[in-house]
């Protein structure tokens, strides 16, 4: 870009303010690399406990991701477009899980399956009299990604409904079409790059995710082990390079997506 | 034929009270008026995009008040086009057509021949200039021979040379469909190169000038 004489200073002050972020996240991503070797690298990934989190990982957050688009779209459809009583309570509910301590997520997940009652026994020992384990088993971990995962994916759905005219809606009803047929022909096609970004943040947000996990899914080795869960594991015992190499996994998996997703067109850049 | 009668509409603040007009069948109304007057408003009642309180709404001595917009078999151009931009033209034009499941029988290309857009049918709505977007909004509008066609604002967007251009389009279309249409617009020399009838909404009534 080249400046109008005079505003040059402008620009450079924006640049070194904003360039300073940047040079932080250049130096986190180096820091990693810089502290281990190709062996080390080779050693972590090789190992079947680092295999079995990384394959957890990938499909617990696409799982994740998934069900937070499935409740993303209707949800971000009826805050940008219609005004209902309680619409303000639900903004505010939808704000919760962004804005809660990770911590109190999990503890909260943990509170409802272990102590809300259903015919004199918890939810968890319900579910388990049915053969489906929730608390400390994997579908806790998918459940504790979701739980904050679908709060950023409703956001980025109820943006992207916002930026679509509701004319087409109408036009589109005129033409023919039911309301159904309104949204499925016309909406969400529209909105599709809007619910790739969507998936994208929700799977990112739950790659990154720890605390819930932690509290409510547990980090059993080779059970419930995602490689968030990985890299604190690996300190726990004291080998820094392992959790530095699952670190730089975790940078690169995610590195991958963002830019699958980028080439796609999901996000715009 | 559209004939309102004593039609009563309030959004929050903003009301309108025994609108009544006729434009009978065939003719080509244009209805003018002051912006945020209710024109928009009222094409929208028609259409069935906006629920109003009392009065009634026929096309061809039908009573549409109550059928969901789909069934109304009215042609609606919005101001702004509202074209579907993830739709190539040919795809727009046919929308319609496909929805209601009326067999294309070279349709499209038909209209596309007289709208002068045959050219465009491969394109998308995005790279369109505004004359060539009003044509194919028309086009998507009369595809499935309405009974009636409304039209807000359709040249408001538009340079001197292409609203001319427009206004012989519009001329073509009611030669050749004989389509019932009000057109809601403020430019008097719309008015004057294409109505039948000139009727003005002023201080919340309708009233016909000559």
């Amino acid at each position: 870009m080249k400046a109008v004489p005079g505003e040059r200073s402008f620009y450079v002050a924006l640049a070194v303010i904003g360039g300073a972020y940047a040079l932080l996240v250049v130096l986190m991503i180096l820091a990693n690399v810089a502290y281990t070797t190709p062996g080390q690298l080779t050693a972590a990934l090789g190992s079947p406990e680092i295999q079995a989190s990384m394959r957890l990982t990938l499909w617990s957050c696409l799982v994740a991701a998934a069900l937070s688009l499935i409740v993303a779209v209707p949800l971000g459809y009826l805050l940008a477009r219609t005004n209902f009583r309680g619409k303000a309570l639900l903004e505010a509910l939808m704000d919760i899980p962004v804005v809660l301590p990770p911590l109190v997520v999990g503890l909260s997940l943990l509170i409802i399956f272990n102590h809300f009652r259903i015919g004199g026994t918890s939810l968890e020992q319900w579910l388990n009299a049915r053969g489906l384990r929730v608390t400390f088993a994997v579908a806790g971990v998918v459940l504790a990604q979701f739980s904050v995962a679908a709060a950023f994916a409703v956001r980025t759905m109820r943006g992207t409904f916002e930026q679509i005219p509701s004319r087409v809606d109408d036009v589109a009803l005129t033409l023919g079409c039911t309301r159904w047929q309104a949204f499925r022909l016309v909406t969400l096609p529209l909105a599709r790059r809007g619910m790739l970004a969507a998936f994208t943040v929700a799977w990112a947000r739950s790659l990154g995710e720890f605390g819930p996990l932690l509290i409510f899914a547990g980090t059993t080795r080779g059970r419930t082990e995602v490689l968030s869960s990985s890299v604190f594991l690996e300190l726990s015992v004291g080998r820094l390079e392992g959790a530095v190499a699952v670190s730089l996994l975790m940078i690169f998996i995610a590195i991958i997506v963002l830019m699958l997703v980028r080439s796609s067109g999901g996000i715009r850049s | 034929m559209i004939e309102v009668s004593g039609l009563h509409i309030r959004a929050g603040v903003f009301r309108l009270d025994d609108i009544s007009f006729r434009v009978n069948s065939g003719a080509y109304a244009v209805l003018m008026g002051k912006s945020g007057g209710g024109k928009t408003t009222i094409l929208e009642a028609i259409c069935g995009l906006r629920a109003f309180e009392s009065g009634s709404i026929r096309l061809d001595e039908r009573e549409i008040s109550a059928l969901p917009p789909a069934a109304r078999m009215v042609g609606y151009v919005p101001q702004d086009l509202a074209l579907f931009s993830h739709l190539t033209v040919r795809e727009n034009l046919g929308f319609a057509l496909n929805v209601r499941r009326i067999p294309e029988n070279g349709r499209i290309d038909e209209l596309a021949g007289w709208l002068g857009i045959a050219p465009l049918l491969d394109r998308y709505p995005a790279g369109l200039s505004g004359g060539e977007a009003q044509r194919v909004a028309l086009g998507r509008a009369l595809a499935f021979q309405p009974s009636v066609l409304l039209l807000d604002e359709p040249l408001s967007a538009l340079d001197e040379a292409t609203r001319i251009e427009m206004h012989g389009v519009l001329h073509a279309v009611r030669e050749r469909t004989r389509v019932t249409t009000l057109h809601v617009t403020h430019h008097r020399e719309d008015a004057k190169a294409l109505a039948d009838v000139v009727m003005e909404l002023r201080d919340g009534k309708i009233v016909p000038v000559s």
